[in-house]
């Protein structure tokens, strides 16, 4: 987990309805322009589609519905942002929609710390901390909770 | 490639020895005197000794030593492979496929015992065939004298490089008998020029031994092809002086490579095809399957770029347009030969039955004979490894009990043994397989009582014969009036059908009293490419399996009014219930005007798929949805379209299945209706 490694280490900072979150750059495999997307009838609503990238059938994940935020319509600003991650015990290469994609940075292990147990609106196991960057509060997701 | 295992190598190589070990015994059962089956097993028994003790298998080399000593006494004709033989023959591949997979449990007490059935199965059946040693070929002179032999041995230059160990040959050489060589190093060349991996040595010698001349040949067996071997007979005992060559009086004459041995040149001429067939057999490469799937994926991107480019050169100059119809016929070659890659022929699953059989018959008392017939049909090498465990359950059914036993089996007046036939073979797109057996055929009246008991049909219900007889596929259902070893726990037919459902395949049965019973596999070609028919509902689009489908017809005005209430389509006379997929994939806004319906069937149960257009067939390759999407179980898979759209597969059975039970909750609700 990020908050027990020491020192610091690159992330990507997205932002979401209006909130900044960061994930580890480790785990990005491309940023992509929105591209067609085809509905899966009856999925969960937080994977309710799949797309096509370079010949791959991946689902595509929408943070938003998992954090109870408001659906948004597509901006100029939109990106796919297509993250290898476990799921099930199986490397799975999925996209993850951001309304705005800030920008690569180090992220120091020292300003993070767990989510405080109330007071949060969001469910706190799909958080695994939070920190500061720049004048902004960050959200380090946890993608294991979130997508298992 | 470079972190291969050589024991995984030899496992693998032992496991298609040990294949072709069994089939040639099996065919020994059935003609004993077969002098090529007797070498070909012989062959893959040698084989698998020696590359055994190369990578350190020392158990199974010597355990197969014992075996190839009692097998040499058919081979040489002293004894006969009568049924006994063979029985204890395959136990003791049984024992040698043990040792090479799990050494640690293998016994060598079981091994023991084996090696000692087999000596005295030989030795005993000798005596049956006491004329047989007569029938010693005579040219390779009485065996019990001792001959001296002179020898002279050149391997080809790369004989290192192949892999065999001359020493390996030497040591054998001096078991036979009082062997005496001397190597000749005048070929060595300075050392600045030598190549450790060449053969500079040849060797001369003499041999004494008892043996016949064919012993010595067999030392070298398997590098006849890539050496000289001169070998002369010196007339130690004087019977057969005749045979000297007058080579003998320079004893020390080291031109090996003159062919001196006029005498025994047909004999090595005779070993030479059956050996040079079996080099052309291991003329293969043998690639991990993951790279024929990375293959097969890059191929099927290939088809889906070629698709687009042939979209966007519609209208554009007749060159590139002549460029991108090459290209197409191009990538439809290479997509048909990967697929040929992948291809295997059936038969060698069906390899594995004759031996299934032939316990089976043992085990059962009956009389079994196995036939089958399209071995040689082709299906992709993971569909058929998936076969095996399905056609297992179907043989042993029809094996326990479709088959009578014999007294019933006369009483009746059909031939004493019973016969269970594979059929193999292509129809369109798909892969026929079907069992059959001549038994007793299926008891319509104990499945009725059956499937009663079990709760799996209303007491009384109308049901025709026809439609009971799918029920032995039902979870939890067994007519067995015992369990039996073999059969009869109630898993089974079921599962085998849901193996089959799983390759997108379907099970049919039909059965004739007292003449048998037929099991049909229907099965699509290959897992990995499917042929669709591409149907758009509101703004997507959606692939429904091809083989599933039966026809397309339009919902006409009447009907689509009509059938508010009562989701029926009246087809040539037979009601067909029907699902809208706009509402089945909650689709809001207006249906097209003129809707179609796509009408699949399952085998069984048939319903009618409304769509808002036909688009066209559409053959891609098959992309499994994700975990994340492991609880939608309306599609199998997705594929991507010319246009680099991503397009679902319509799971048929699942849907079906589905229009099942929402036809079952509208009965319910239309009997309670009626009676309230």
């Amino acid at each position: 987990m990020l908050t027990e490694e020491v020192g610091s280490h690159q992330v990507l900072m997205l932002g979401l309805a209006g909130e900044v979150f960061a994930l580890d750059a480790r785990l990005i495999r491309e940023i992509l322009d929105p591209i067609a997307v085809t509905r899966v009838p009856g999925a969960k609503h937080f994977v309710s589609s799949v797309l096509n990238v370079r010949g791959k059938v991946i689902p595509l994940a929408d943070l938003r519905q998992r954090f109870g935020m408001p659906p948004a319509a597509a901006t100029p600003d939109t990106r796919i942002i297509v993250i290898e991650t476990d799921i099930g015990g199986e490397p799975t290469t999925v996209g993850i929609i951001a309304d705005k994609v800030h920008e690569v940075t180090e992220l120091d292990h020292a300003s993070l710390q767990a989510p405080p147990p109330v007071g949060m609106r969001w469910q706190p196991e799909f958080i695994a901390a939070i920190g500061k960057w720049k004048t902004d509060f960050i959200v380090v997701p946890n993608l294991e909770r979130i997508f298992n | 490639m470079s972190e291969l295992d050589p024991a995984e190598i030899f496992r693998q190589e032992a496991s298609e020895l040990m294949e072709q070990l069994e089939t040639s015994l099996l065919d020994l059962e059935q003609s004993p005197q077969n002098q090529a089956l007797i070498d070909s097993a012989f062959r893959a028994l040698h084989t698998i000794k020696g590359s055994g003790a190369m990578f350190g298998f020392d158990r199974v080399a010597a355990f197969i030593h014992g075996f190839e000593t009692a097998f040499d006494q058919i081979r040489k004709g002293r004894t006969q492979a009568t049924h006994e033989l063979i029985k204890v023959a395959l136990d003791a591949k049984d024992h040698i496929r043990h040792l090479i997979e799990a050494p640690d449990q293998a016994d060598a007490a079981t091994g023991n015992r084996i090696l000692a059935a087999l000596d005295l199965v030989t030795n005993a059946a000798g005596h049956h065939g006491a004329p047989q040693p007569v029938t010693e070929p005579a040219p390779s002179g009485a065996p019990s004298a001792n001959a001296k032999w002179r020898l002279g041995i050149a391997f080809d230059s790369d004989i290192l490089v192949n892999g065999s160990n001359p020493l390996l040959m030497f040591d054998e050489l001096r078991d036979l008998g009082q062997c005496d060589l001397v190597a000749e190093w005048e070929n060595i060349p300075p050392l600045e020029d030598l190549n450790p991996q060449q053969m500079y040595l040849t060797w001369h010698g003499q041999l004494t031994m008892p043996h016949p001349i064919e012993v010595l040949q067999d030392v070298f067996m398997f590098v006849l092809d890539d050496m000289r071997l001169d070998v002369e007979r010196i007339a130690a005992s004087d019977e057969d002086a005749a045979i000297q060559t007058p080579v003998l009086a320079a004893p020390d004459h080291p031109a090996l490579n003159k062919p001196e041995t006029q005498t025994e040149a047909p004999q090595a001429s005779e070993a030479a095809p059956a050996l040079r067939a079996a080099a052309k057999e291991t003329a293969t490469i043998r690639v991990p399957a993951e790279r024929l799937d990375e293959m097969m994926d890059r191929v099927g991107e290939l088809v889906i770029a070629q698709a687009r480019l042939t979209q966007l050169v519609t209208g554009k100059d007749e060159a590139i347009k002549s460029v991108a119809e090459d290209i197409a016929r191009l990538t439809s070659g290479l997509r048909e030969a990967v697929m040929g890659i992948r291809m295997v022929p059936i038969g060698s699953l069906f390899v594995r039955f004759r031996r299934l059989l032939h316990d089976l018959s043992q085990d059962l008392h009956k009389e079994i004979r196995l036939v089958t017939v399209g071995d040689d049909t082709e299906m992709d090498k993971t569909m058929i490894e998936r076969l095996a465990d399905p056609l297992v359950h179907v043989i042993r059914n029809s094996a326990d009990h479709g088959l009578e036993d014999t007294a019933a089996r006369v009483a009746a007046g059909k031939s004493a043994t019973g016969q269970i036939t594979i059929v193999a073979r292509h129809a369109g797109a798909e892969v026929l397989l079907s069992i059959s057996d001549d038994g007793r055929g299926l008891d319509a009246r104990r499945i009725r009582q059956k499937a009663e008991e079990s709760g799996l049909i209303q007491p009384g219900a109308a049901l025709s014969d026809s439609e009971l007889y799918p029920l032995i596929f039902a979870p939890g259902f067994s007519t067995a009036k015992e369990v039996s070893a073999l059969s009869g726990r109630g898993v089974g037919m079921d599962v085998v059908k849901k193996t089959i459902e799983a390759m997108r395949g379907t099970v049919d049965i039909a059965t004739t009293p007292n003449k048998g019973t037929t099991i049909t596999f229907h099965l699509p070609l290959t897992l990995a490419i499917i042929e669709g028919l591409l149907v758009r509902v509101a703004d997507s689009r959606y692939v429904i399996p091809l083989t599933a489908v039966e026809e397309c017809v339009e919902l006409s005005e009447t009907e689509n009014t009509r059938s508010q209430g009562r989701s029926f389509l009246n087809i040539r006379g037979d009601l067909i219930p029907f699902l809208r997929l706009r509402e089945l994939f909650s689709e809001t806004g207006t249906p097209d005007v003129y809707q179609k319906v796509v009408i699949v069937s399952t085998g069984e149960s048939r319903v009618g798929l409304v769509v808002d257009q036909i688009i066209g067939s559409h053959q891609t390759v098959i992309k499994s949805l994700s975990k994340l999407h492991a609880d939608v179980n309306t599609f199998s898979g997705a594929t991507i379209l010319g246009d680099g759209a991503v397009a679902l597969i319509l799971d048929i059975i699942q849907i079906v299945a589905l229009a099942q039970t929402i036809e079952t909750r509208h009965k319910a609700a239309q009997l309670e209706l009626a009676s309230c």
